[in-house]
């Protein structure tokens, strides 16, 4: 999970293809390209050099020409962000680059940093990513399958817990518990990428926002962690919040397969799944009250090895040393984490309060060690070393 | 400093990029470098680099470079910098090849770095959808002689089947009477010392270092230091340690080639012919009970250290560095026990920093001396003169040593090509 208040740029980094962000050097080439479209931004007006261009890999060169700091965001027709760069100051130019799709999109330059912007509609011809390599494109379609699995699986195992909630069971509901988040964990870069639906099933106490009371406004699997754990009661509110989340999910059940997927998205949250597990579950804070940290752990690492397999074949061609080092340190972790568990091929694991220090060092050199390279897997997939 | 004229003359208009190819923080040099040369011409406070017995350029108070390459390690004879991180590393990789490579790796990296360059591709400009190769904190900052010192544990040997390589002046350190040592903030198979004059970029020195390394290496602990508490350069003031006083005022110095040879450069004939130009590195952390100390009186902590506060002078003496009488001290006075005079001639050249980490949860300074000690062997080094100290120092009432570590410091990288380590790692095992 992540704090409420970053989802947005979650949903950003994962939905936008390639929503990475150069640096203001200056390419002469750039300029005019079909692929750039100029966008110069001032406290009142967002002028763009062109309003239509080819699908695919674009460019947006900026130019903050007002007094104001600004943002520019390119964003789907409803309003998901593909892009976006925050903090430009007056005087200064930054590159926003993307890879998108045929269709219509809009620009928008927030003078000030906030509102609605300044705002307007492009398009994007074509047959978008059509020279993209079929084998990306076949990945993509596993990785779409294989999420919308995740989530149909995921929804009875997500009922058993919630029966139990509401059955008032608690030594059953604990035990339901960490095998009800196997499959969000798997995948959760895509659920983050809806951006409203993480916050109401997977936040922390401490992802609340200023003014969100966590009796009130606290939903989602963790507070009924805390119920199980620490309060040891089930009331009326967790039986309603167990219902909340029945329904939440399946609204994630829903949306999986409409999500914005690309190779380098798959790459990019194949790395964020062990952001996850090096900023969540090695410091035990994500499971703070069942300790089942590593069962998290592990389903965020089988979904980033999902990822990395399915776009191996072309990343191997492009950076064979680099798969190399993924193959060797993905297969490390998994027996470093076979370590904790109490039977082979099951999610049973070592509760997190009973890992030492020593050992969780060890877990998180492990994940360092992965995570570096599978940092450059999306550059792989997208390009030739 | 040699070839770093060639930026000499360039206007500042090259400082904003020091990416990758272009030099910023090497143009930077080009103007300090034109300072330096000034302050080396009016006789002031320039020091000089120690090359093998010639003096190579100066180096001063600068935000110059210091040369990376040479018969020994940068970072040792070299005049003390402001500011300090040390890390010690585990080796994570029992692969023989795949670690001499990363040795290879991270002694390019720090001949780019040390010379105000970014690793690798830079920090930006490169492929928009990999992480840059630098991380970009130091960038448009001057190298600030920045020195990147590496270090070898006795752990280290056996992982790799070098044990019958492991030098018998690289001993286990004995247990000190009073230690209270953290193994989690000791030991290590591997250091790095990183000296700059601005602690931002001896931080990034070392985090890039990491970087590279993960998979292979893991940083076992580290430790920030801010304040040099030892002087190489003679002709400097002493600094102060955190208990406010000058101490180890007799240090070796940079320029003195003939006590750097006799008690801190290993000789082929040591026993450790792979060892010959390197030194032995022993790191303490010790912890001063900074309240405690701050309410003895005067009297009681110049009787402590057996000095004066006011100009450092030996207790009769009225200038620092007249020569002390030890005698004319207590018999626990700190400067009798560490001279070495007390030590059969024990001498270390030290070059340790102060560091204070925040507060202790008691609402105690979390503070004291990251002591560095350069020495030819630990045997007749640190040791005897620790063992007389923990004794019987009167010191130890106000320190506790609360972590440990003794690296191997193998001889400098010689020229462009040469790595870190190669002549413990390269298969002729006669040298």
């Amino acid at each position: 999970m992540r704090p409420v208040r970053l989802s947005v740029v979650t949903a950003a980094a994962t939905a936008a293809a390639l929503a990475a962000v150069t640096g203001c050097t200056e390419k002469s080439d750039a300029k005019g390209g079909e692929h750039t479209v100029e966008v110069a931004a001032s406290d009142s007006a967002c002028e763009l050099s062109k309003k239509e261009f080819p699908a695919g890999h674009v460019e947006l060169d900026v130019e903050n020409k007002g007094s104001k700091v600004t943002e520019v965001y390119l964003l789907f027709p409803d309003d998901r962000i593909v892009t976006e760069r925050e903090n430009i100051g007056p005087g200064t130019r930054q590159k926003v680059t993307a890879e998108v799709k045929a269709g219509s999109y809009t620009i928008a330059c927030k003078p000030g940093m906030k509102g609605e912007g300044i705002r307007q509609k492009v398009t994007a011809t074509g047959e978008g990513a059509a020279k993209r390599d079929p084998r990306l494109d076949k990945a993509v379609a596993a990785y779409r399958t294989y999420a919308q699995e995740q989530a149909d699986q995921t929804l009875p195992k997500v009922k058993v817990f919630t029966d139990a909630v509401r059955a008032g069971d608690l030594d059953a509901a604990k035990k339901a518990y960490a095998a009800s988040r196997i499959g969000w964990e798997r995948t959760e870069p895509v659920a983050e990428s809806f951006g409203d639906i993480d916050p109401k099933v997977d936040v922390r106490e401490d992802g609340l926002e200023k003014g969100q009371d966590p009796e009130k406004d606290w939903t989602g699997w963790h507070r009924l962690e805390r119920a199980l754990w620490q309060d040891k009661k089930i009331g009326a509110r967790e039986k309603q919040l167990a219902t909340q989340l029945d329904k939440d999910l399946a609204d994630w059940q829903q949306r999986v397969g409409k999500a914005v997927i690309t190779p380098s998205s798959m790459a990019n949250g194949a790395k964020e799944l062990l952001d996850e597990v090096a900023t969540g579950k090695v410091t035990g804070e994500e499971e703070r009250y069942s300790h089942t940290d590593l069962v998290d752990f592990k389903a965020n690492v089988e979904g980033a090895e999902t990822s990395y397999v399915l776009l191996k074949p072309v990343a191997s061609e492009n950076d064979p040393k680099l798969t190399k080092e993924l193959d060797k340190q993905f297969a490390a972790l998994d027996t470093l984490l076979d370590k904790y568990r109490s039977e082979q091929g099951g999610y049973a694991f070592t509760a997190y309060d009973k890992v030492g220090k020593a050992d969780r060092k060890e877990l998180s050199d492990a994940v360092n060690a992965l995570a570096e390279p599978l940092s450059k897997l999306a550059a792989a997939v997208v390009t030739k070393k | 400093m040699t070839g770093s004229n060639s930026a000499a003359g360039q206007g500042p208009e090259a400082e904003e990029t020091g990416n990758s190819g272009k030099p910023s923080r090497r143009s930077l040099l080009g103007w300090s470098g034109a300072g330096l040369a000034l302050g080396a011409a009016a006789g002031g406070g320039a020091v000089a680099l120690v090359q093998d017995g010639e003096q190579a350029a100066p180096a001063a108070e600068s935000g110059a470079a210091v040369d990376f390459h040479g018969p020994h390690q940068a970072g040792i004879a070299t005049p003390v910098q402001d500011r300090l991180h040390f890390a010690a590393f585990d080796v994570k990789t029992g692969d023989r090849a795949e670690f001499v490579q990363l040795l290879k790796d991270w002694t390019a990296a720090a001949a780019r770095m040390t010379a105000g360059h970014a690793v690798g591709e830079g920090a930006y400009g490169g492929l928009a959808e990999a992480p840059p190769d630098d991380t970009g904190e130091a960038l448009g900052l001057p190298p600030s002689r920045l020195t990147l010192t590496l270090g070898f544990g006795p752990s280290l040997f056996a992982k790799f089947g070098l044990t019958d390589r492991r030098p018998k002046a690289l001993v286990d350190l004995p247990k000190f009477p009073g230690d209270n040592l953290d193994p989690a903030r000791g030991g290590g198979d591997l250091c790095v010392q990183a000296c700059a004059d601005d602690p931002q970029v001896a931080v990034h020195a070392v985090r890039n270092l990491a970087r590279i390394g993960f998979g292979k290496v893991a940083v076992r602990w580290s430790q920030l230091g801010f304040g040099k508490t030892s002087s190489t350069t003679p002709s400097a003031q002493t600094p102060r340690n955190l208990m406010g006083f000058k101490d180890g005022t007799r240090n070796i110095a940079g320029t003195d080639t003939a006590r750097l040879a006799e008690h801190v450069w290993a000789r082929a004939g040591d026993g450790a012919p792979w060892m010959a130009g390197g030194s032995y590195l022993v790191a303490r952390r010790i912890r001063m009970n900074i309240e405690t100390w701050d309410r003895t009186s005067l009297q009681e902590q110049e009787d402590v250290f057996g000095r004066d506060k006011g100009e450092g002078a030996a207790v009769g003496k009225a200038r620092e560095h007249e020569e002390p009488f030890l005698k004319a001290m207590k018999p626990d006075a700190h400067v009798r026990l560490a001279h070495p005079d007390s030590n059969d001639g024990a001498t270390l050249l030290r070059r340790g920093y102060s560091f204070t980490d925040g507060t202790d949860g008691l609402g105690r300074l979390e503070a004291g001396l990251f002591f560095l000690a350069y020495q030819r062997d630990v045997r007749t080094g640190f040791i005897p003169v620790q063992r007389r100290l923990a004794r019987a120092d009167a010191l130890n009432e106000y320190i506790q040593h609360v972590s440990s570590a003794v690296f191997a410091v193998p001889p400098g990288v010689r020229e462009p090509g040469d790595w870190w380590g190669r002549t413990l790692f390269t298969a002729d095992r006669r040298d």
